[in-house]
């Protein structure tokens, strides 16, 4: 029964993410192009109201279901694992037209080749999980 | 109803996602689904092979749960929610598609040369997609984050290591969307 609120969220997400078309490889080919609005306004008021929620979550004026401060994790240091990890995820979104998110939410709408980015993105993170002590970060 | 089966503006999107990364907040979690590709591969046996594996995926059950949630999601949008996947795109996007020899855009969500399931078996659909899928897993956690931890949540919290990674996905996004997809369509099509 905990595990459920999860789902819910999940499903929120994936209706979302479907009804806004972030899921179309048109989208993602579009906004590379910086041919539409549409992408960059999705991340930007997504952005833009978690920068208010944060605030709120600093400050201590919410708090999460059991009453604690919420704190947000930094991210993990190092600049070359952040610019050189992102122009590699950069390329593979431009690619495939989906990031990990909507690649479960294709699979949902029954799109069967996804499976193979799938395969393809675990072989990846395998890939890296391997190798993390040879790269720089 | 009517608006639930209209094509999303980006402002509502964006609402939705922000109360997404809120709620997963207030259960004590956080928004990040590229981590889950490394908790399949541990479940899958790479604990066995490499220390980096050796994690507690118990403490991940509750993020394969939300993944769940999105495969449920994509399946009610695509069933009950999306009566047309007739996009507004950019015309001089479509234009453009339709030189390199992709006629179908805007028309569904995806483009039938890459995801149709006739060409699943065309080798050379198989080798973009793998490629891509894995770049994206590669890159996802080389970086420590996808567009959902670093794009997102980092971006939010004012994250230097997330503005560098979002900065680099453009950067990664921008060189094969401009200089490498002409060659990958004379590649697919020609």
């Amino acid at each position: 029964m905990k595990l459920v609120k999860y789902l819910l969220v999940g499903i929120i997400f994936g209706i979302t993410l479907s009804k806004a078309e972030v899921i179309s490889w048109f989208r993602i080919y579009e906004m590379f192009k910086f041919q539409s609005f549409h992408m960059f306004g999705v991340i930007l008021t997504a952005i833009a109201i978690g920068i208010g929620v944060m605030r709120l979550f600093k400050k201590g004026i919410i708090k999460d279901m059991n009453g604690n401060l919420i704190e947000v994790a930094p991210k993990s240091k190092g600049n070359y694992r952040a610019i050189l990890g992102g122009i590699f995820f950069g390329m593979g979104w431009a690619i495939v037209g989906a990031c990990p998110g909507p690649m479960y939410i294709l699979l949902g709408k029954g799109v069967v080749a996804i499976l193979i980015v799938l395969l393809g993105a675990h072989l990846g993170a395998l890939f890296y999980g391997m190798n993390k002590h040879r790269l720089p970060h | 109803m009517d608006f639930i089966l209209q094509p999303w503006s980006w402002y509502v999107a964006g609402f939705f996602i922000a109360l997404v990364t809120f709620l997963l907040f207030y259960f004590g979690k956080h928004l990040g689904v590229s981590s889950n590709l490394e908790t399949v591969c541990s479940l899958m046996g790479a604990r066995k092979i490499s220390d980096y594996f050796k994690f507690d995926w118990k403490s991940k059950k509750w993020n394969m749960v939300f993944v769940l949630g999105l495969i449920v999601g994509g399946f009610i949008s695509s069933q009950w929610l999306t009566p047309s996947e007739k996009m507004n795109l950019n015309p001089k996007t479509v234009e453009e598609l339709k030189a390199y020899g992709i006629t179908d855009a805007g028309e569904k969500f995806l483009p039938e040369a890459l995801f149709a399931v006739e060409n699943l078996f065309d080798v050379k659909v198989i080798l973009v997609l793998i490629v891509g899928g894995f770049l994206v897993g590669f890159g996802a956690r080389y970086a420590g984050g996808c567009t959902s931890g670093h794009g997102i949540v980092g971006m939010s919290n004012f994250e230097i290591p997330s503005l560098i990674a979002v900065i680099g996905f453009f950067i990664g996004g921008i060189f094969i969307t401009w200089l490498v997809w002409p060659y990958i369509f004379k590649f697919l099509l020609g």
